[in-house]
């Protein structure tokens, strides 16, 4: 392992390159994620935010390889771990990444835990798959891994089944799973969602502390730009498929400027405002069969459209140094889009 | 909590004498537990444990809380879709703790739910038309044919087309899902409306449009509201009053103004804190409260909050401190007031 050499920022530690996945229907593919490129150095957290059918979990699952097979697709577009392509790895070679460099959580921890084996076996299967050690070190280090997380009792605990623990617990258990491999990516998808606010904090103050105590880099991906802005270095907006603004957390909350994200800051209720009325983004995402394929995806609820927005397609494009935006009321997004930008 | 002290409140001068639509007295809804051969009862599950709310004609009570609190247990009894253990429930000054059969069934006229589910909710099996005007169709003998016109009115005020009349559930999203819902809520025309959750199944945007649409119509229809809730900041965006709730017990009452303000019992202030900061900058030192919500089967001694209290002394574990008003309006459950 070369752990140590996280000085080096040459290579991002994850780099997708205008990623495409599609699911098929019927005979035909379509796109789900449409050109989407990222970076994540390391020791970094990118919260990906967007409200649900904006493609950011089906990103996140192309990262893993664990598209549904025959129904879901890469078909186009590199990822790149510690610039090794993970589509051009065997399933041999991605079993050995998978639960090691880069290891995920899910937002149901009541389903994403197995019922009939106990939380002690399921944390060791995942040491023993990727490390040389015995049973015996295996239990060992499971306890250590829970008491780490924070959970009381491990000693008991690893005897205990998934049913057996509240919904904060099992989200414990979930990321004492995740990092037992002291992974370098965490990819945790809305892992508080389906917690209560007290709770939530908890779990999200403990990511922080393993993410700094294992230098480890996180992709959130949720819809509470609360998270975000709790947690996040770095931001990414999708919307239908599509990146629309990118920038770091202090920026994007100061000067929001794509107008998906600044609906969806006013039309969250906030504590210390009051408002008589919320803003609403009328109309619906469109479904991916009928993604108009020129032009801006957000022109059909946007309150601020003009009639070239359905005919430029707006790119991702920096309208001050570190701000990212694809919208044409930005004299940079106007450039046709930029193809295979190296 | 009594009539006169809303005299006192000195927030809302002129309304404060509107009639009290909704008054329950020292409530309890155990749930009980049988256990054994013959299935005795061997313990309750005391998901509502005496609590007290009042609510006044054309106000929002919002109830917030962590899961398992008893928020919607307190919801249901209040539909009476559960019978009390204790207490009693006086709905337009008329006692409807006991009542059963046909007079339930009248009285369900005037207060009316709205689910959090919306996929759930909703019989797949009826097209919209026809789940809307369930209502009407069960209290008064009218076809389905001359009800349309009403219907029709009550999709557009809700904001639904004229189309919606004949489609299925499974055709809308879960917000327009939501809407049908509401109509459907809103068919009787009635006083009283617990909405249970009604948006957290629904993403940001939707979840804004949904609450636009209840405040409208709540001064359009005259509504009552009791709003649950587990999002204290839609909780606060919607309630004229809140009550929180932890493990049964009401912690803490309070208008919305001041309990946001100046929270007074330890676990509003670490639900409070709990609640992520949407602007960066104030991202702040928060009170992590230790460990879960205590099972209600078995409830701590003393003050329920105490074992996860940041400020526990050690009379907590003894005495359990009874609500009462510290300032006008603010009534609070702690031994430190």
């Amino acid at each position: 392992m070369v752990r140590k050499t996280a000085g080096q920022n040459e290579t991002p530690l994850l780099e997708i390159k205008e990623l495409q996945t599609g699911f098929k229907i019927g005979k035909n593919y379509y796109n789900a994620v449409e050109k989407v490129s990222l970076k994540v150095d390391r020791r970094k957290i990118v919260g990906i935010v967007g409200e649900s059918g904006c493609g950011k979990s089906v990103m996140s699952l192309s990262v893993m390889q664990l598209l549904p097979q025959g129904i879901g697709k890469v078909r186009g577009g590199e990822i790149k771990f510690e610039g090794r392509n993970l589509e051009k790895l065997s399933e041999r070679e991605m079993n050995k990444i998978r639960g090691k460099d880069i290891s995920m959580i899910f937002q149901e921890p009541m389903t994403a835990l197995n019922p009939v084996f106990t939380i002690g076996y399921q944390i060791e299967e995942v040491l023993l798959n990727h490390e040389k050690i015995d049973k015996k070190e295996a239990r060992k280090k499971s306890i250590a891994l829970l008491k780490s997380v924070g959970i009381p009792r491990p000693e008991s605990i690893v005897e205990e089944y998934p049913h057996q623990l509240s919904g904060g617990m099992r989200q414990r258990v979930m990321i004492a799973m995740a990092i037992a491999c002291q992974p370098k990516l965490l990819i945790a998808d809305e892992p508080t969602t389906a917690l209560d606010v007290t709770v939530q904090a908890q779990i999200l103050e403990l990511l922080k502390d393993i993410q700094e105590v294992n230098d480890m880099a996180i992709i959130m991906i949720t819809h509470d730009l609360g998270v975000v802005s709790e947690i996040c270095d770095e931001v990414i907006v999708m919307y239908a498929g599509k990146i629309v603004e990118r920038t770091d957390v202090m920026e994007l909350f100061d000067n929001p400027k794509h107008p998906y994200t600044q609906l969806l800051m006013n039309a969250i209720p906030k504590m210390d405002e009051e408002v008589e009325t919320l803003a609403t983004i009328e109309g619906l995402v469109p479904s991916i069969q009928k993604m108009p394929q020129v032009g801006c995806r957000f022109a059909n609820r946007c309150p601020k459209a003009m009639p070239e927005c359905t005919q430029i397609t707006p790119a991702l494009a920096e309208d001050e140094p570190g701000h990212e935006v694809a919208c044409i009321l930005y004299e940079n997004s106007k450039q046709p889009e930029r193809v295979g930008d190296r | 909590m009594n009539m006169t002290e809303t005299r006192e409140t000195t927030a809302q001068p002129p309304e404060t004498e509107k009639e009290v639509l909704l008054d329950i007295q020292n409530l309890k809804t155990y749930y009980p537990i049988k256990g054994g051969f013959l299935k005795r009862t061997i313990g309750n599950v005391k998901a509502v444990d005496d609590i007290n709310i009042q609510i006044k004609k054309g106000e929002t009570m919002g109830l917030v809380g962590e899961s398992g609190c008893g928020k919607s247990t307190t919801g249901r009894t209040i539909l009476r879709l559960l019978t009390p253990t204790e207490g009693k429930i006086l709905f337009d000054g008329k006692d409807i703790t006991n009542i059963r059969g046909n007079e339930l069934r009248k009285a369900r006229q005037d207060f009316q739910m709205v689910f959090q589910d919306p996929y759930a909710s909703l019989n797949p099996t009826q097209s919209v038309g026809d789940i809307v005007s369930e209502p009407i169709r069960n209290y008064r003998k009218v076809s389905k044919k001359s009800l349309k016109p009403e219907i029709l009115e009550l999709l557009r005020r809700v904001g639904l087309p004229a189309e919606a009349y004949d489609k299925y559930a499974h055709e809308f999203s879960g917000g327009q899902r939501q809407r049908i819902g509401i109509a459907r809520a809103l068919a009787l025309k009635p006083k009283l409306i617990v909405a249970d959750e009604p948006v957290s199944a629904l993403d940001v945007s939707v979840q804004s449009q949904v609450l636009n649409l209840l405040k409208e119509l709540q001064d359009e229809f005259d509504l009552t509201f009791l709003f649950i809730a587990h999002d204290l900041s839609v909780v606060k965006h919607m309630s004229d009053r809140i009550g929180v709730m932890y493990l049964g017990n009401m912690v803490e009452v309070a208008t919305n103004k001041s309990l946001y303000a100046e929270p007074l019992h330890p676990y509003t202030q670490a639900l409070i804190s709990a609640i992520p900061e949407t602007d960066p900058k104030k991202r702040k030192e928060r009170i992590v409260l230790q460990g879960d919500v205590p099972s209600p089967a078995n409830p701590p001694s003393g003050c329920p909050f105490h074992t996860r209290c940041p400020m526990a002394k050690a009379e907590c574990a003894e005495i359990k401190p009874a609500l009462k008003e510290v300032k006008p309006g603010h009534h609070v459950a702690c031994i430190l007031y």
